[in-house]
């Protein structure tokens, strides 16, 4: 069989930066928008805060899934 | 003798394993998930059940009773004017049914600080066990545990919304979310049914290990660079220096993220309780 194209290494990197870039633009957005909450309304900060972290931490996920997945099924 | 960072260091490329070593070749010795793999202090084993003792045992044990102990101590003789360690339990006991019981559960809340705090504190210590001297292992950057805390929350909260809602009522609420044009259910039941049954728990445990785990990796490799850098040629020495300076500078990174990732988890299981305890409207 010919190879046109071959990647050799971790594959699982690659997979890790795609993994990363919904979760970056999303903690990015989650992070920007709480700030600016907090500016408009800086009594609310604790509210905001817990929120703010909640919605970090969902997002957050994915791309831990995406770090995990190549060291369970990689080799 | 347990694995750690510099044992793989010497396996892959012998104690004088440093970059531009003309004498003994190598190349960089990344560490890899080997490096949370210990080798059994004790093995024995109960009915068909083996069991391997390991540091990370050791590290859960010393969690467990630093935290107890703490706890025991400051609360020996409460007192109304508290003073001492007792200040420091009581603004401890206040963050979690202030900030985390009564803010998301709500007046029921009380009835969770315990679990929550427990919570809090035991994965709060296990994280730092992943920066203090001699320990150094994150005990939560071991599958199993973060596994088994998940799961005692899933068990919580499921049970919990199926004893006040009803059975019927809580799946329902879980599968029909409400304000949605019935032609979407055929899309958002198994969607939600999946996400809230088998993808939260899931997520929950990867959650905290993923960070502890990606934290210490991190930490291991520039502390394996700043050894495999250092060498008598300018580029060795800057690098060996850098990488030192990344690593403690990660390492302080790390006691954030340690005390941020107990605080997730923890309010995560509030939400999820919470969740369980009322239906959404």
């Amino acid at each position: 069989m010919s190879l046109l194209a071959e990647v050799t290494g971790s594959i699982g990197s690659i997979g890790y930066g795609l993994a990363a870039i919904g979760p970056g633009i999303g903690i990015g957005i989650i992070f920007g928008q709480g700030v600016q909450a907090i500016a408009r309304q800086p009594e609310a900060y604790g509210v905001i805060r817990q929120n703010m972290l909640l919605g970090f931490a969902l997002a957050e996920a994915l791309a831990l899934i995406g770090f995990v997945v190549p060291f369970v099924f990689g080799k | 003798m347990a694995t750690n960072v510099l044992a793989s260091v010497f396996a892959s490329g012998g104690p004088n394993c440093h970059f531009e070593n003309s004498d003994n070749p190598c190349g960089f010795p990344a560490p890899g998930a080997e490096i949370f793999q210990f080798d059994s202090v004790l093995t024995f084993q109960i009915g068909s059940i083996d069991f391997n003792i390991t540091k990370v045992t050791f590290v859960v044990i010393l969690s467990v009773i630093l935290v107890v102990g703490f706890f025991l101590y400051a609360f020996r003789r409460p007192r109304l004017v508290p003073k001492g360690a007792q200040n420091v339990g009581e603004v401890g006991y206040l963050f979690i049914r202030d900030g985390v019981a009564r803010e998301i559960i709500g007046k029921d809340g009380d009835k969770f600080v315990p679990f929550l705090f427990s919570f809090f504190f035991l994965i709060w210590t296990m994280n730092f066990m992943g920066i203090l001297p001699f320990a150094q292992i994150p005990a939560t950057s071991v599958f199993a545990i973060p596994v088994a805390f998940a799961l005692i929350v899933y068990l919580t909260w499921v049970p919990l919304g199926i004893y006040s809602q009803g059975g019927w009522q809580f799946f329902k609420g879980m599968m029909f979310p409400p304000g949605v044009p019935w032609p979407m259910y055929f899309l958002l039941t198994p969607i939600e049914l999946i996400s809230n049954l088998i993808v939260r728990p899931f997520t929950h445990a990867v959650r905290l290990f993923a960070n502890m785990f990606a934290g210490h990796l991190l930490i291991a490799t520039f502390s394996v660079a700043a050894y495999y850098l250092l060498s008598a040629t300018v580029i060795g020495i800057i690098g060996s220096v850098a990488s030192l300076g990344v690593a403690i500078a990660l390492t302080g990174f790390e006691i954030l993220i340690q005390a941020l990732q107990a605080y997730i988890f923890t309010l995560l299981a509030a939400v999820y309780i919470s969740g369980a305890l009322h239906a959404e409207h």
